[in-house]
């Protein structure tokens, strides 16, 4: 029988550590990470689980160990934050690259400088293209579901890649919520046991791993990971499925609401994506065919699914919380657009940076884009392309 | 989004209001409630102005933004009531429970509510924390009084949850302590 | 202007993608010993065994191991590996070893 608590985030994700029980878990304190390995090695502590818990002296060496312990053939976890999954950077690669499934939950804080401890996304979606699987959380249920099967679709024998899934910083890990926790049992079920192909420590089968490969076979290698990645959609279906049946909750790649009649919408990641929806539910109330979209995977990029989501649109606005300083809006909006270059009927489009730093987004906020939204679908005009929620000018 | 309560407690670094919101949230979850308890982050120096936030619900709570517009404000220190607008955003027909010896009509004249009709309560938690405790912790005693003047959280539930709740970090002594806070408070608030 | 090879130079076909272990994984050992090094080599070693004494300072020093040694006694030095480094010939205290052309 699963168990109604009311827990912090970071406590709903060191439950499912705990009830994932890895073999490794390697981990450097930041904030606001630091409360779930702090609450996890409580459990190691306690005998309640059987892991091998490193205190190392950075996340480059929290990285490393979990590479090293991955190429052991161990289950490896471990969670960061901001400047932690930054100081990473390195490894993240070596990590997908090597094909190891270490999973990491990166609680979402604002990028330095300006020094910053709150939400935003700019420090996950600067390792958007290190061949991480990445999931995104709306709350702490949605935190410790992801983190469950991410165990499973990490492992996966077509798939063997790292994935980190993601809760914004404060708004989600320190916040108290209801979370449905599972029995241990059926936990432990669920997640199985890490079946690696390869092991360091197989001493009577001696391999290498991480060998120099130049142009004669890193490429082969590369290809091999980009299909691994696109492939990985298929499983992650399969084991979303397995949990739903599990759960009872719903594990879409693509969340809609309201999507059947929609013609205007915010396609929103995370905890932004409840507030929108209680304003969508407010809108449909004055009769406005409102709805909102939100990805649950970001990568590999479900561009069918997200092609699908926004069909029957006029207007869609899709929000960022981060910028991609690269003069042309935010990650998810670029991603976003050209997944619609072939498709017909495609609605109007516009990008919204918004709650950088952990700047808070109103219920008035998302008000004020679906006001604009309706505009944009009234007259057919986008007047700016790029725009800037709730800044001060 | 009418039918969530919103909560705002004030209180000074170290008086509690933090682990007040989170024990008025899992009291509250115990009544089969959904929930939220969050504080502010920025400032968490002992004696700076702070603020922690309650979401409660018959339905799952959705909103992620913070609350602004509460329909209860908790202010755990009087002397706050010079310093900050402690009614800033409150609903009109919302309500203030101050931790003071003095009347809410005292209190009534040193606050400005715009016009917006606010009831206001008083109890001295200082006073019942140091008699049944033995030390200044306002937090408990402020949840005895919400409990009085509100209609969600009935007072034998609450006991039974806050005592749930503290029995895991506190001696007996401690939590024996705490709940006859909470009772003195919801004998003794004034309307 | 048109150039035509004279002759399609022999490439052996090395496996693609599809094949090869996933992460870069050589996954037996000793794999190296099908890499050989020792065309490479400009300079082929050859030792006196008049002036040698089997000292066995080529045998420590040679950084492919290619010394081979029998019964504590300099035999011969496997020309698969030597890439005509030239260090046994420095390191020879007799001068027993000379580095020639190829």
């Amino acid at each position: 029988m699963s168990k109604k608590l009311g827990l912090l985030g970071t406590s709903a994700i060191a439950t499912a550590m705990r009830q994932i029980n890895p073999d490794v878990v390697a981990a450097y304190p930041i904030t606001p990470q630091t409360a779930i390995v702090e609450e996890f090695s409580q459990y190691v502590f306690d005998g309640d689980v059987d892991t091998e818990f490193l205190t190392v002296e950075s996340e480059h060496s929290a990285m490393s160990a979990c590479i090293g312990a991955a190429a052991a053939g161990a289950r490896v976890m471990t969670a960061t934050s901001s400047a932690g999954l930054a100081l990473m950077w390195e490894m993240l690669g070596i990590a997908s690259g090597l094909r190891l499934p270490v999973v990491m939950t990166n609680v979402n804080r604002a990028l330095s400088g300006p020094i910053n401890i709150h939400c935003d996304h700019s420090d996950s979606m600067g390792a958007r293209d290190t061949g991480w699987i990445q999931i995104f959380s709306e709350n702490a249920q949605e935190g410790y579901d992801n983190l469950i099967q991410a165990v499973r679709i990490s492992e996966h024998e077509d798939v063997r890649l790292p994935v980190m899934i993601m809760i914004d910083g404060f708004i989600t890990s320190h916040n108290i919520e209801v979370v449905e926790v599972l029995d241990d049992s059926d936990v432990k079920d669920f997640v199985k046991t890490n079946k690696a192909p390869f092991s360091l420590l197989d001493v009577k089968n001696p391999i290498t791993f991480g060998p120099i490969q130049l142009f004669d076979f890193y490429f082969e290698t590369k290809k091999q990971q980009s299909d691994a990645m696109r492939g990985s959609l298929r499983i992650i279906r399969e084991v979303s499925r397995e949990y739903e049946k599990l759960s009872g909750r719903k594990q879409p790649i693509v969340d809609m609401f309201m999507m059947d009649d929609a013609e205007i919408a915010i396609m929103v990641l995370s905890s932004t994506a409840g507030t929108t929806r209680s304003v969508v539910r407010e809108l449909r109330k004055d009769g406005i065919k409102a709805g909102l979209i939100k990805p649950r995977i970001f990568r590999p990029f479900p561009v069918e699914d997200i092609v699908k989501s926004v069909k029957g649109l006029k207007a869609l606005a899709v929000m960022d919380r981060s910028d991609s300083f690269n003069g042309f809006g935010g990650p998810l909006f670029t991603e976003v657009r050209s997944s619609l270059y072939e498709s017909s009927n495609k609605p109007l489009i516009m990008n919204y940076i918004f709650g950088l730093g952990g700047r808070d987004v109103t219920v008035e906020n998302i008000k004020e884009v679906f006001d604009t939204l309706q505009e944009v679908a009234r007259t057919g005009k986008v007047e700016n392309l790029i725009n800037y929620l709730g800044v001060r000018e | 989004m009418e039918d969530v309560l919103e909560i705002r407690w004030h209180g000074r670094g170290g008086q509690g209001a933090v682990t007040a919101s989170k024990l008025l949230a899992s009291a509250a979850l115990e009544e089969g409630y959904y929930i939220q308890a969050f504080p502010e982050y920025g400032a968490e120096r002992m004696g700076a102005p702070v603020q922690s936030f309650n979401r409660i619900s018959k339905e799952p709570i959705e909103l992620h933004c913070q609350v602004r517009e509460p329909e209860i404000v908790l202010v755990l220190d009087a002397t706050l009531l010079k310093s900050i607008d402690v009614c800033e955003g409150i609903k009109e027909g919302g309500i203030l429970i101050v931790n003071t010896p003095k009347t809410p009509d005292e209190i009534r004249k040193l606050l400005n509510f715009n016009g917006k009709e606010i009831k206001v309560y008083t109890v001295d938690a200082t006073r019942i924390s140091i008699e049944t405790m033995g030390r200044a912790m306002p937090n408990t005693p402020m949840i005895g009084a919400l409990a009085r003047v509100t209609d969600f959280l009935k007072l034998d539930s609450l006991l039974a949850n806050v005592k749930k709740s503290l029995a895991k970090r506190f001696t007996e002594e401690v939590v024996e302590g705490n709940l006859n806070a909470i009772k003195k408070a919801y004998e003794e608030v004034k309307d | 202007m048109k150039i035509e090879a004279k002759e399609k130079p022999k490439v052996k076909e090395k496996p693609g993608y599809k094949s090869i272990p996933i992460g870069g994984v050589i996954p037996k050992a000793g794999s190296s010993r099908e890499y050989k090094t020792g065309d490479w080599r400009v300079r082929y070693p050859v030792i006196d065994k008049e002036k040698c004494i089997n000292c066995l300072f080529c045998y420590i020093y040679c950084p492919e191991k290619c010394v081979v040694v029998k019964d504590g006694k300099v035999e011969r030095v496997d020309l698969d590996y030597c890439k005509g480094c030239g260090i046994c010939a420095t390191e020879c205290p007799k001068d027993a070893i000379e580095m020639k052309l190829e």
